[in-house]
């Protein structure tokens, strides 16, 4: 698990896949299980490989994200709550 | 069956995820032939349009808005929802789903229709945009998907020419098909668990049928290097905002010139023909005027839209908002209240009605309190009229004009406070509600299409239109009866409306505003400026008896100059910026808030801060020797 990372905290180019979605925290104002739901619905499920492709010019947030064939926004505060791995890692 | 059918045209529903062009879809298949209401009770834009199908069918197709789950979150998808599933009163549930799906993106339609198959009514997936997969070289294999799905899967592409054929014949073919009335759904809110396994689902179709991937959209990936670079692309935002506003204010002169001169001329024909007395008065200074103060700012609005529809075409509003959360996100504002914002600075009434974008209820009050905030058009002729008269056309440093540089300070103003009250808002009032999340696709550019801007831009006219006759104009009748009744006695001196209820409103209200420096002319012109902001200075032409109307306001602030301490004016300037001078968006603000609770906290908060700024105003000014 060295090689964890939470995707709030990836730098611009990270490339990874997703291992987990976790929501640990009530930050977001919704519940967790809604924050899952909604992050499997923007396309974050085990298994897919992701990408860092821009980040915002203060704090670096949010972040857009490539998934398979679509681009999405999220602020880093909700990606914390996706577990991925190194891409290079898995080869 | 057929004599049944006949009699009620079947209802086809498309449900789609945003960005999968369902709209475009919508607009090829009803062309012109389409109606935009609202939901009863709720501000839901409900689009429906008709379709004569090949053998004659009548079919009534329904544009739902877009969702990427039936789990909805926000007033829109929640329609939706109800919608398909059959529970929304007044509403018929569909005959027939029809599910639109990216063919670029299939992965969210696929979801969609996997949930949309247990609602239990019958379904076909369309495979939107099927142009752009294919030029991007992903292959598709139809047959097989709908074999797996076990429904209907048609290809289509709503801007190429004979691109919906296929699926209008097929429509046709269900339209002749006999509709159970009832069928049972077993839809039931997926949890993370399903939501998963749906997703793997689709994830694993999406491999069979898929032949070859898609080849990435190069052009979209090099546009965003540059549009979404931390700082570039924040400069490049900028400047389309100033380009906007240079279109809004300068090309639109013309125009709005032409129409108020029409007007104008309307008016004099009024005058000309009508016998004089109370009629004439009415149909020239209410009716007549009333309106067309209103119809003016049209041309203001179109552009403003052709904007704002360009860039959403286009794909670039996703980017602005995701450029915007942070900056936006410190005053506690979310990354999509910024086109409801921009919008407002036209007018605060489109402003307000873009607010239903944002989902989080929280977030949506925020930024209906604030939009009058943001100097809408309106203020201008008032800005304009004191700021020239007033104001000396001087250069500050050797270089930047004065009279541009209070103007400028009057929209930092409005934006500033705006910010500032959102602030509080959020970190006083709704400290205990987290911020919600941002979480937004942003969608592959596309080139706009130019008759879908149209339609779009067409509908918005209408809609400013038809308010402008309702609404502005019932309005206007009753400021016009304030400002004309009762009537002068036999040998009055004075202009007519020193004697009107609107005088004796402005005398009542003397006292409560003189610690502000206006006097009782100001306070009687701030009356009918209810109605619309800019009538203010007609009024204030009448007032002080000054020949011309709206177009002497040249004339009207040299006379000004005479009447008023350099500390009155600075004071009304400040009124100007906060003041709730405008009763539609009062209104606006009910209907969309659906209580006047809200439209009560934003009158009382406007005027708080109105009065306040123009007491420090004129109270520093007093003392700074400007009196």
């Amino acid at each position: 698990m060295l090689n964890q990372i939470r995707l709030g905290s990836a730098p611009l180019g990270y490339r990874g896949t997703v291992e987990a979605i976790e929501p640990c925290d009530n930050a977001s104002g919704i519940s967790p299980e809604e924050l899952e739901s909604r992050l499997i619905e923007l396309g974050f499920i085990e298994g897919v490989s992701i990408e860092v492709l821009h980040e915002g010019f203060f704090g670096r947030d949010p972040i857009a994200i490539r998934i398979n064939n679509s681009t999405v926004a999220l602020r880093r505060r909700e990606a914390m709550a996706i577990l991925v791995r190194d891409r290079e890692q898995d080869i | 069956m057929k004599i049944a059918l006949l009699a009620k045209p079947g209802v086809f529903a498309l449900v789609g995820a945003p960005n999968c062009g369902k709209t475009a879809l919508f607009n090829a298949l009803t062309g012109s032939q389409q109606k935009v209401a609202n939901y009863p009770g709720v501000t839901v834009e409900h689009k429906s349009g008709r379709l004569k199908s090949p053998s004659g069918w009548d079919i009534s197709l329904i544009d739902l808005p877009g969702t990427y789950s039936l789990r909805a979150r926000s007033p829109d998808e929640e329609i939706t929802r109800n919608i398909v599933l059959g529970t929304m009163e007044g509403e018929a549930q569909p005959d027939l789903i029809i599910c639109v799906a990216d063919a670029t993106n299939l992965r969210v339609g696929l979801r969609l229709v996997s949930e949309l198959k247990r609602v239990g009514r019958p379904l076909v997936l369309v495979l939107n945009m099927i142009d752009i997969a294919e030029r991007r070289g992903i292959g598709i294999d139809i047959k097989r998907l709908s074999s797996e799905l076990g429904i209907d899967v048609i290809a289509a592409s709503a801007v190429r020419r004979g691109g919906t054929d296929d699926l209008v014949y097929r429509l046709d073919d269900l339209a002749a098909a006999n509709w159970s009335a009832n069928t049972e759904s077993n839809w039931t809110p997926p949890e993370p668990r399903e939501l998963r396994a749906i997703q793997r689902e689709a994830d694993a179709l999406i491999a069979q049928v898929i032949s070859k991937p898609a080849a990435p959209d190069t052009l979209t990936k090099r546009l965003d290097k540059v549009l979404l670079h931390p700082a570039g692309g924040l400069l490049i935002l900028l400047l389309l905002l100033f380009t906007m506003f240079q279109a809004v204010f300068t090309w639109a002169q013309p125009v709005m010139d032409l129409i108020s001169s029409g007007f104008d001329l309307l008016g004099s024909l009024a005058r000309d023909h009508l016998p004089d007395g109370l009629f004439e008065s009415f149909i020239e200074n209410g009716v007549i005027s009333g309106v067309g103060s209103v119809v003016v700012f049209l041309p203001q609005i179109l552009i403003l839209f052709t904007f704002i529809l360009l860039l959403e075409d286009f794909g670039y509003m996703a980017r602005a908002a995701f450029l915007m959360d942070r900056i936006m996100g410190g005053a506690g504002l979310h990354g999509r209240a910024f086109i409801p914002l921009l919008s407002s600075f036209a007018c605060a009434i489109p402003g307000i009605m873009a607010t239903r974008v944002i989902d989080n209820r929280r977030d949506r009050l925020a930024t209906i309190l604030i939009a009058p905030l943001m100097t809408c058009s309106a203020r201008i002729p008032v800005y304009t009229m004191i700021i020239a008269a007033f104001i000396p056309a001087r250069k500050v440093w050797g270089i930047i004009e004065l009279q541009g540089l209070v103007m400028f300070g009057l929209y930092a103003a409005g934006i500033g406070s705006a910010l500032a009250v959102s602030w509080v808002l959020k970190y006083v009032f709704w400290r205990d509600s987290p911020t919600p999340p941002f979480m937004l696709e942003l969608p592959d550019y596309k080139l706009p299409r130019p008759r879908s801007v149209l339609i779009a831009l067409l509908s918005r006219a209408q809609a400013f239109l038809y308010r402008a006759g309702t609404t502005i104009f019932a309005m206007m009748v009753l400021i016009w009866f304030l400002a004309s009744f009762p009537r002068p006695p036999e040998g009055a001196t004075d202009p007519a409306i020193n004697y009107s209820l609107a005088a004796s409103i402005g005398h009542v209200l003397e006292p409560a505003l003189a610690p502000i420096g206006f006097n009782w002319q100001i306070d009687i012109a701030l009356i009918p400026g209810m109605a619309a902001r800019e009538v203010a200075v007609a009024s204030l032409g009448t007032v002080y008896s000054i020949e011309g109307g709206k177009e002497a306001a040249e004339q009207i602030g040299h006379a000004l100059a005479n009447k008023w301490t350099l500390a009155t004016a600075l004071s009304l300037l400040a009124w100007y910026i906060f003041a709730p001078q405008c009763a539609s968006t009062l209104a606006v603000i009910r209907r969309e808030t659906g209580s006047a609770k809200w439209m009560a906290i934003t009158f009382f908060y406007m005027l708080a801060l109105a009065y306040c700024a123009s007491f420090l105003t004129y109270h520093i000014a007093l003392l700074a020797g400007a009196g």
